[in-house]
């Protein structure tokens, strides 16, 4: 191949295709800190052809079985970490149980993106400008980690930990993403201003609202993107619903409080008191549609 | 380890167009320039080459795909499609011709993209809204901006395939 044309090509790297979680975690260890996990790439090839990131050996996940698919278990939907978005945004279950994850999953990049990125992708890279994370924070996901040395349960709320940093350790393996089915009377839904260019979440909100035949709010989960790390969760906004009416004028009222103590990441197309404003409307817009769904 | 080692080309088989290909590949070869320059099909185009515009969308396993952002390796064993592949002989593909009656296209240099996107859309949705298409192009960019003919053209082709049953 001729290298002499102005193309982007990712620096030069190694490339192991793993044909199990168990061989996997030995080239990790084998590779150390040139190793880098590869799942759909949608975002990790991106970086390396721009040399923000340039591993010396890929690890392929793509070519261990087992790894993609959804299922029902125990209460709970069991997402395989190699599952593209558009297979969970296509998903009989996840339309039934979880259309809050459905919503995300649809408004993620583009038709051909979402044919080739995956869900433990998006949640292992943490781009604080992503979908997923901001759902997967309402409904109150668990992540499943494999070491040589076992396997651990990562709460939602402590596994976003910075910029593009998570709770993974280096010799771990994200294998599952476990997200309870919420009890009768709970809607979930997710609402997204995007970049008009990148599609990118300027901001976004997650809700998880259960509420009683009466009307009243029994439990709120609210989760809010791009405003800082990862996803926040609208804590004010949870206090402020519980226990009360689901009326418009309540969750307008609880909505406002969104953003409130944040200090949003300013970007050339968003200031910090314009996010924060329309983290107040896109919560409203998600709690809105979830205590829709949690009616019918 | 030396470095030819270390990045050692690994062999890969893709069937293209529904024949099979051996070779073997640097491991950062990304799956157009395989296609544009291991197997000469350069109706695939590279438009952006950071997997905004479409211009290189190719169907991995069936399914659209933006063939700058999957690396060669990771479609061994898969089975590719591209726009050469699409014709039936000399008959083209319903969406083909629709571009070509519905003026789809100015320049041309997004329309491979556009096809290989509408086809899988009018396979799983024989009857499109406007905004379902739309929808679906939003990885496809022409910069032309002639939108309104390549939806009169992907219209144009689902009436086509309904009649054709």
């Amino acid at each position: 191949m001729s290298h002499d044309v102005a193309s982007m090509f990712p620096a030069s790297f190694g490339y192991v295709a793993a044909r199990s979680v168990a061989e996997a975690l030995e080239l990790m260890v084998k590779h150390g800190e040139d190793g880098k996990l590869l799942a759909g790439g949608h975002s990790l090839i991106p970086a390396m052809k721009l040399r923000l990131q340039s591993p010396r050996t890929l690890i392929d996940l793509g070519t261990v079985p087992g790894l993609r698919g959804i299922k029902e278990d125990n209460g709970q939907l069991i997402i395989g970490p190699l599952t593209v978005h558009a297979d969970i945004a296509a998903s009989a279950l996840v339309r039934k149980h979880l259309p809050g994850l459905s919503d995300a999953a649809s408004v993620i990049g583009d038709v051909q993106v979402r044919n080739r990125g995956t869900i433990g992708g998006s949640v292992a890279h943490a781009d604080p400008a992503a979908d997923l994370p901001v759902i997967l924070t309402a409904l109150n996901a668990t992540f499943v980690a494999q070491s040589p040395s076992g396997s651990r349960n990562i709460a939602v709320d402590d596994f976003f930990t910075d910029f593009y940093t998570t709770a993974l350790s280096a010799n771990e393996i994200l294998t599952e993403i476990r997200v309870p089915i919420p009890v009768p009377g709970t809607g979930t839904a997710y609402a997204k201003l995007p970049h008009p260019a990148s599609g990118y979440v300027v901001v976004s909100a997650g809700a998880a609202i259960s509420r009683q035949a009466s009307g009243t709010c029994v439990a709120a989960r609210i989760a809010i993107g791009g405003l800082g790390s990862g996803p926040l969760r609208a804590v004010a906004t949870e206090i402020e619903l519980q226990g009360k009416p689901l009326t418009p004028q309540i969750i307008a009222a609880a909505a406002a409080k969104a953003a409130e103590e944040t200090d949003p990441v300013e970007d050339s197309y968003a200031g910090a008191e314009y996010k924060r404003h329309v983290a107040g409307v896109y919560a409203r817009k998600a709690i809105e549609a979830a205590v829709e769904r949690a009616r019918n | 380890m030396t470095a030819e080692a270390e990045y050692a080309a690994v062999p890969i088989t893709v069937t293209v167009n529904g024949a099979k290909h051996d070779a073997v590949v640097e491991p950062r070869t990304l799956l157009v320039y395989f296609l544009r320059e291991h197997l000469n099909l350069t109706g695939t185009h590279v438009g952006c080459d950071t997997s905004q515009c479409g211009a290189c969308t190719v169907h991995l396993n069936g399914r659209a795909v933006k063939s700058c952002t999957v690396l060669a390796v990771q479609a061994n064993g898969a089975e590719v499609k591209t726009i050469e592949g699409l014709a039936d002989g000399d008959q083209f593909h319903p969406v083909q011709e629709g571009f070509r009656e519905k003026h789809g296209l100015q320049c041309g240099y997004c329309t491979p993209g556009m096809i290989m996107t509408a086809v899988p859309l009018l396979e799983t949705n024989p009857n499109p809204s406007d905004d379902e298409i739309k929808h679906t192009l939003e990885g496809n960019i022409c910069r032309c901006t002639g939108y309104v003919n390549i939806v009169e053209s992907i219209k144009w082709a689902a009436e086509k395939m309904r009649n054709q049953g």
